[in-house]
């Protein structure tokens, strides 16, 4: 079986189109609450760029190529490692009330 | 079996875990899943791509073992160092961080683009070609334009950096990298010398530098949500060019959401987003005002939070002053003792408040406030008119009437909190400045309002104290 596609073309207009659409739609009806959250997620989530990277790299063939495409992977994977953490360390902290009204009242 | 199939299956589950990973984090109760759904995405299309190793092009061949220990150590370099920068930065430095890792992501995507461009043995495509350049163009602006911006937001750069007939300086730079890109891709075909390619970065990079130096740092939450979207843009017509599904449908779901989000964010300063990008807005801010009537009237912090205390409403305005003074701990602290005492508390935040999109509810969810009491500007505008008190603390412009009112004022449409429709107003302030836009707040002269001047820190021990010493009387 042979599931080789080629992306070119109105193929490639059609993934553009309908991922372009669903963004939309996901951002669209967010509370302003989590925009930065929000902001900091898909800053992650355009981190997939390091596996881009990864493949020039892995097909190196000249020096000049191998240095940039280490850059390449190297600046992808900070994006994608430090839009991680950073989305997770704000989305750790949003907690609703009920967890909260359950303290002891001050002194 | 096929690795190709593999890869390609891997990449299918990472499409459908960040969009549904996505989806989770847009609302505050899912949204902690969310980031985990992506993250796992994220590692499965990592593991993957290793497998490329099975699948190189022939001439690729004798580097395999060296471009592999790269791979593996540009990867650990890149992910440790992101790491632990990323645990140990401060709520309020986070746009920085968020606009230094997204620079890092259109750096990552312009590479793609440069060993595509130099790798002379490949036949390339017209249309290829010219997502190549745009995608290269488009992710060196973001490199350069980010860097820039984390530098403003972290102080390293102070002020803005104009000149004289910048921004025909600015489009003779653009068009010059793009004729040199459109000689890359029709008059070269793609073969063009190493120092042209090297010229077109330099190009790119350098627009990037100049078209964010000029802009201000109270614009920076647009600038950073525009070249998010930029950087997705980016990777996904490098996604294109290297027929990987996976970057296309990542990058184009952040590009428009992020472009989304920018159109929201320059809506809510009440400007366009080329006015933003391309007006000098707060450098000509001083042209003359109406005069305002009354005066500014000083009042003490305990007594503001005697009257708070006795309230039965109270609605709270922060803006980034807080966060700069440290304050929200000291607040979250204060509004659990108005709470017990049976006051409704509740915090209004605008917009812009912050330096991101949505800054102040980090900064005031780290300091344990329950999202529940925070409202945004469109569900609470309408309750200050029963509100005892509203209290103002570091904000100035987003509570500033003559957006409503005064039509010659330069923020003039830009919607506000309604705070003066309280029944009284306390601005913590540590002075009698005005705001970024350099506009005279005539909500200070406002008979229903009374100013506590000092660092808001200060202010709410203060407020604090009094509460305190008001509940040990009984």
């Amino acid at each position: 079986m042979d599931l080789t596609v080629t992306l070119t073309g109105f193929v490639a207009l059609y993934i553009f189109m309908l991922a372009a659409f669903t963004g939309y739609e996901i951002i669209g009806r967010v509370p302003a609450i989590l925009h930065t959250p929000l902001m900091s997620g898909s800053n992650f989530v355009h981190g997939i760029v390091v596996v881009g990277a990864m493949f020039a790299l892995l097909n190196a063939t000249s020096t000049v190529e191998q240095v940039i495409g280490f850059f390449g992977v190297l600046l992808g994977a900070g994006n994608a490692a430090g839009g991680y953490v950073v989305t997770e360390r704000m989305l750790e902290m949003f907690k609703p009330s009920d967890k909260k009204t359950g303290e002891k009242p001050a002194k | 079996m096929n690795t190709q199939v593999i890869i390609d299956a891997s990449y299918l589950a990472a499409a459908f875990l960040f969009i549904f990973g996505l989806k989770r984090m847009s609302s505050p109760v899912t949204a902690r899943s969310g980031i985990v759904v992506a993250g796992l995405g994220m590692l499965v299309a990592t593991l993957a791509s290793f497998l490329y190793v099975f699948g190189i092009h022939g001439e690729a061949q004798p580097h395999l073992t060296t471009n592999v220990i790269l791979a593996a150590a540009a990867l650990a370099i890149g992910t440790g160092w992101a790491w632990w920068s990323g645990k140990k930065v401060a709520m309020t430095a986070m746009p920085q961080m968020v606009a230094l890792y997204n620079g890092m992501g259109g750096g990552a995507a312009a590479a793609i683009a440069a060993v595509e461009l130099l790798r002379t043995s490949a036949v390339h495509e017209t249309v290829s070609l010219v997502v190549t350049i745009i995608g290269a163009l488009i992710g060196a602006i973001s490199l350069a334009g980010s860097l820039i911006a984390w530098a403003k937001l972290d102080g390293k750069i102070n002020g803005t950096w104009r000149i004289k007939g910048q921004q025909a300086f600015n489009g003779l730079v653009f068009l010059s990298t793009l004729a040199l890109g459109m000689y890359i891709v029709f008059g070269a075909q793609g073969h063009a010398p190493v120092g042209l390619v090297a010229a077109f970065f330099i190009g790119a990079l350098i627009f990037g530098v100049l078209m964010t130096m000029p802009i201000g740092g109270a614009d920076m939450p647009v600038v950073i949500s525009l070249y998010n979207a930029f950087t997705g843009l980016a990777v996904g017509f490098e996604g294109y060019v290297l027929q990987n599904p996976a970057l296309m449908i990542a990058g184009m779901v952040v590009g428009s959401a992020g472009t989304l989000l920018t159109l929201l964010m320059a809506k809510a300063m009440n400007r366009s987003v080329a006015n933003v990008i391309f007006s000098n807005f707060g450098a000509t801010g001083d042209e003359q005002q109406g005069e305002i009537k009354g005066s500014m009237k000083p009042a003490e912090a305990g007594d503001a939070a005697v009257n708070m205390r006795y309230a039965s409403k109270v609605i709270i305005a922060p803006g980034y002053g807080l966060a700069v003074a440290q304050a929200q701990h000291k607040l979250f602290e204060f509004v659990k003792l108005l709470s017990e005492a049976g006051v409704d508390v509740k915090f209004a935040i605008h917009p812009v408040a912050g330096r991101m999109p949505g800054h102040m509810n980090v900064l005031l969810a780290e300091a344990g406030v329950p999202y529940d009491m925070i409202y945004d500007l469109e569900d609470i505008n309408g309750e200050f008119k029963e509100a005892d008190v509203a209290i103002v603390i570091g904000a100035n412009d987003t509570v500033n009437p003559a957006a409503r009112t005064n039509k010659s004022s330069p923020i003039y449409g830009m919607p506000i909190l309604n705070v003066d429709q309280a029944k009284q107003v306390y601005v913590i302030k540590r002075g009698q400045g005005k705001g970024y836009s350099g506009v005279e707040n005539e909500l200070f002269f406002a008979d229903n309002c009374n100013l506590v001047y000092g660092d808001a820190l200060k202010v709410m021990v203060s407020m604090i104290q009094a509460v305190k010493s008001l509940e040990g009387g009984h």
